[in-house]
């Protein structure tokens, strides 16, 4: 932007890599040895699986401009198809079952977004919401796909890579953590790819990237596709490595519109929005709890809590999209730039 | 008819066929010494041979008509202006050419080929590029990344090459880069080179989307109101940086203008329309003088004139 003044430009920038690496440096060799059980399995677990379906969500939605509330039906794919192939396909790794997953995740996400090819906006929103029910319809419906168990439950498998158990809070922590730093790698290359500006073309202006040559279709559908593949793998995270049991209606529309909400609130068409997102709506309820107990006692039971948590958070989505369209991340960049400024003219 | 000029030896290498001038130019060296991927060879060109032609096109919006019977032929290496008021049917018109809108009646034929609808999606395979009446650029990217998009089309590797890095990705992205670049620095807009499209005002907009469609070196480009909204010598200065593109890259140009005097300036050739009807197709002299343009066009003043038409 033409606003920012000469000395941000010319501040001695660190090069972009250094603190993604850093942040992983701390997540890897800092947090498992000094973190409670309460901050993986309340807090980190859940923040590392929605940061995930937020990145997925993200491309689609963020950077395709393709707007998607079947988001908890792609979850479910991943966790029903990464518990079915491992249970049924002897031998086969566990990470084999989670790619497997979320390639079944990406099937469903390309038969979903065919509509995209003719529809838009609004009325494209409706018609992800066919994925949305016909994909818990179909997993309470077919007990095949829950091995039979009472109304869909499926309990998650043992985890391990390369013959490495990872069954402790700690364990699943490093479990998710790994594929989730992996694939948001992938996406950050993805997004500033060819396909990720054919991505932004076509968000931009359909017609005008039509006429320059971008294959529209194609495009579409491979956001589509890449979208679900990485909210699939989320869901296995989701169910393996964080509940360690599901059942169907845990990937309701609710959680499809909190993701929407990650990713409106955290930044659209950002990364690292998602992952500010997703922190925003795993601590919130926390911290919202914690406060309402501390300030009104035994009055703030469940039913206040969650009631209040949703007005909030209502609150919430309005206001950023009045007095910050861009999310967390953009406030985060201007208080960040602010600070560094102010740094420097001392 | 007037010779353009490049046919008076302004570009030496241009009684030669766009890809063959575009093979001479830096930039098309960089891209590995690629053919153009245009399906045509490299013929010099007949000068009488219509690079576009429309016959009998007719399209109407439920009952509006936009556009009834209009033949047009333009040649290659000409600027041709499409005047008339407002709801002429001059954006209708563009929008058949380029393949947005399908005519009820009529074909369009581009270089030897004849369609009844012009297949948007080969558009810029084709040798086409057009700009839009209202702003039409990636608000979401650089300058930069505006112009390079103008070679998309050219793009084969895919997802999983560019994400890993491998492959022709690399190799694509600075061939376009590095055109992307020279356009820039030919209009002049090297400046702006990293913001983003949508904080630029609106006459860099414009530019950035000439910018867009110049890149593919087209044959054929297409300007729906390029001026519009601009001041008089962002008129002038545009009117040149089109002239300037014509010149460097053979390039033919089809252009809507409300500025007569600028069309009159800028123009080899100028048709007129009018409630869908083409009502002249002449030099800028001729067309000036033609009593139903006059009428058609500037009609309130002249029925004025006469006192007749109150
Ligand atoms: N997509 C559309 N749907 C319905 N009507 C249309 C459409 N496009 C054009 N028209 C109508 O066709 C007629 C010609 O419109 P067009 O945009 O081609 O005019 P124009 O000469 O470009 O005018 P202007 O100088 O205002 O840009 C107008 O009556 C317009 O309302
Ligand atoms: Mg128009």
């Amino acid at each position: 932007m033409a606003a920012i003044p000469a000395e941000f430009s010319s501040a001695p920038v660190l090069p972009k890599w250094v603190a993604p690496v850093l942040l992983l440096a701390f997540a890897y060799g800092v947090v498992p040895l000094v973190g409670s059980s309460y901050l993986f399995e309340a807090i980190l677990l859940p923040f590392l699986a929605l940061g995930l379906a937020g990145v997925g969500l993200n491309i689609l939605t963020g950077y395709a401009g393709q707007v998607s509330l079947g988001s908890a039906a792609f979850m479910a794919a991943g966790a029903f198809a990464a518990y079915n192939f491992n249970l049924r396909i002897d031998g086969l790794p566990l990470i084999g079952s989670i790619v497997l997953a979320g390639l079944v995740a990406a099937a469903i996400g390309i038969v979903f977004g065919l509509p995209s090819l003719r529809l838009r906006g609004f009325y494209l929103a409706v018609s992800t919401l066919a994925a949305q029910f016909f994909v818990q319809w179909a997993l309470t419906k077919f007990s095949w796909f829950s091995n039979n168990s009472a109304s869909g439950v499926i309990d998650a498998p043992r985890l391990s890579i390369g013959g490495l158990a990872l069954d402790g809070a700690v364990g699943r922590y490093l479990f998710a953590l790994t594929i989730v730093a992996v694939l948001t790698f992938l996406a950050h290359r993805l997004v500033s790819s060819q396909t990720g500006r054919n991505f932004i073309a076509i968000r931009d202006n359909e017609t005008a990237a039509r006429i320059i040559g971008i294959p529209v279709l194609k495009t579409k559908l491979l956001a589509f596709a890449i979208s679900s593949f990485i909210i699939g793998v989320a869901g296995v995270i989701w169910a393996f490595a964080y509940l360690r049991t599901v059942e169907p209606d845990g990937f309701d529309l609710d959680r499809s519109f909190q993701i929407l909400f990650i990713i409106i609130i955290g930044g659209l068409a950002s990364i690292r929005g998602a992952f500010f997102g997703a922190a925003l709506i795993v601590v919130f309820p926390l911290a919202l709890s914690r406060l309402g107990g501390f300030l009104l006692g035994d009055v703030f039971d469940s039913g206040v809590l969650d009631m209040s948590q949703r007005i909030v958070l209502g609150a919430l989505i309005i206001l950023f999209l009045i007095l910050e369209p861009d999310g967390l991340v953009a406030l985060w960049d201007r208080i960040r730039r602010r600070l560094l400024f102010a740094w420097q003219s001392t | 008819m007037p010779l353009p000029s490049y046919a008076l030896g302004v570009v030496e290498a241009s009684v030669y066929a766009p890809e063959v001038l575009a093979r001479g130019l830096p930039a098309s060296q960089l891209s590995g010494g690629q053919p153009e991927d245009r399906g045509v060879s490299a013929e010099p060109i007949v000068a009488s041979a219509p690079l576009l032609s429309l016959q009998g096109i007719g399209l109407s919006f439920g009952g509006v008509v936009a556009l009834a019977d209009i033949d047009l032929s333009v040649r290659q290496g000409e600027i041709r202006a499409i005047i008339g008021p407002n709801g002429a049917g001059k954006s209708s018109l563009i929008n058949v050419i380029s393949g947005v809108y399908r005519p009820d009646r009529g074909r369009i034929g581009l270089h030897g080929a004849s369609y009844a609808q012009v297949p948007t999606q080969r558009l810029a395979h084709l040798g086409v590029a057009r700009t839009f009446q209202n702003l039409a650029l990636f608000k979401g990217l650089s300058v930069l990344d505006n112009v390079a998009a103008g070679l998309a089309y050219k793009v084969r590797s895919n997802f999983a090459g560019q994400v890993l890095g491998i492959g022709r990705s690399r190799e694509e992205r600075r061939d376009s880069l590095n055109r992307a670049d020279q356009i820039l620095d030919f209009l002049d807009l090297a400046a702006v080179r990293d913001r983003l499209a949508g904080t630029l005002p609106y006459g860099l907009q414009k530019r950035v989307e000439l910018a867009r469609a110049l890149v593919a070196e087209p044959r054929l480009l297409l300007l729906d109101e390029p001026m519009a909204g601009m001041t008089a010598s962002e008129k002038t200065e545009m009117a040149s940086f089109v002239r300037a593109a014509r010149d460097r890259f053979a390039t033919t140009v089809v252009l809507i203008e409300h500025d007569v005097g600028v069309v009159m300036g800028l123009s080899d050739r100028i048709a007129v329309l009018d409630y869908g009807r083409k009502i002249a197709d002449a030099t800028p002299d001729e067309v000036r003088n033609d009593p139903r343009v006059i009428d058609a066009y500037l009609g309130v003043a002249s029925d004025n004139e006469d006192g007749a038409g109150i």
